[in-house]
C-alpha cells in the first residue's frame, strides 16, 4: 500500500465538528426560550427582565452567545475562503470578522452581566 | 481512447440547470446564516433596549420596534433564523446518515422550507399579539 500524504491545515475536522456541538447549544437554548416565551417570559417588562436575570437563564445565554460567535466565526470564514481569491482581501476578511464578532461577543454578555 | 458514445456538453448551460430542492435549502442556509450574522449588532441592540430600565431606552425599544421598515427586518431575521434552524437540523440529522436517500431527502427539504416559513408566520402572529 503507497503511503497517504496528507496536507492541509488541520483543522478541518475540528472546525466541522465544533459547528455541529454548537449548533446543538444554540438549538436546546432555542427550545428554551421558545417555551420561556408561550409561558409568558415576554408578557411584561418585568417578566422579561427577571427571566434574563435568572442565574441559570443567565449561565445559558452566555454559552449561547460564545457558541453563536464561534459557528458564526467558522462559517463566515468559509464564505470569504469559497468566493474571496486575492488572500490580502480574504485575510482582511477573515480579521474584520473576527474583531466583529468578539466586539459583539463583549457586548452581548455585558448586557446580560449588568442585569 | 475509446469513442464516447455520447458527446459531453462543452458549456454549463447554466439557464437550463435547475437547481434540485435540497440544494435551494442548502444556498439559502448560507444566505439566511449571513444575513443573521450581519444583522448582529442590530439585534443586540433590540436585546440591549428590551432590558433597558430608564425611560429613554423604554421609549427608544418602542420606537425602534414600532418602525415598519425594522419590524419587517425583524421578521426577515425570524424566517432567516428558522430557516437556518431547520435546515441545520436536517444537516444534523443527514451526518448521522438519517434521511439520506434521494426521496427522504427531498421531502425533508420540503419540510424544511415549510415548517420554517410557518414558524415564522406563526412567531409574527404572537408578537402581533394575536395570542
Amino acid at each position: 500500500m503507497k503511503a497517504r500524504i496528507v496536507v492541509g491545515a488541520h483543522y478541518g475536522l475540528r472546525d466541522w465538528l465544533a459547528q455541529r456541538v454548537t449548533a446543538v447549544v444554540m438549538l436546546v437554548y432555542t427550545l428554551v426560550i421558545m417555551a420561556a416565551i408561550m409561558g409568558g417570559a415576554v408578557s411584561s417588562h418585568a417578566a422579561w427582565r427577571g427571566f434574563m436575570a435568572h442565574g441559570l437563564i443567565r449561565i445559558l445565554t452566555f454559552l449561547f452567545i460564545l457558541s453563536l460567535s464561534y459557528h458564526a466565526w467558522i462559517g463566515i470564514r468559509d464564505i470569504w475562503m469559497d468566493y474571496i481569491k486575492p488572500t490580502g482581501i480574504r485575510i482582511t476578511m477573515h480579521v474584520l470578522t473576527l474583531l466583529a464578532l468578539i466586539g459583539c461577543a463583549g457586548w452581548a454578555i455585558q448586557i446580560i452581566w449588568r442585569l | 481512447m475509446p469513442e464516447l458514445t455520447k458527446p459531453r456538453p462543452k458549456f454549463l448551460a447554466l439557464h437550463e440547470i435547475r437547481l434540485p430542492l435540497p440544494g435551494f435549502v442548502s444556498i439559502l442556509h448560507r444566505v439566511s446564516g449571513a444575513g443573521l450574522f450581519l444583522m448582529i449588532p442590530l439585534l443586540i441592540w433590540v436585546l440591549e433596549l428590551s432590558l433597558g430600565t430608564d425611560p429613554g431606552s423604554t421609549a427608544n425599544f418602542k420606537a425602534l420596534t414600532g418602525n415598519p421598515l425594522v419590524k419587517l427586518i425583524l421578521f426577515g431575521l425570524c424566517w432567516a433564523y428558522l430557516h437556518h434552524f431547520c435546515a441545520g437540523v436536517r444537516f444534523l440529522l443527514l451526518d448521522l446518515h438519517i434521511g439520506i436517500d434521494k426521496q427522504p431527502s427531498r421531502t425533508s427539504a420540503t419540510a424544511v422550507l415549510v415548517v420554517s416559513l410557518g414558524l415564522t408566520g406563526l412567531t409574527a402572529l404572537k408578537f402581533m399579539g394575536v395570542f
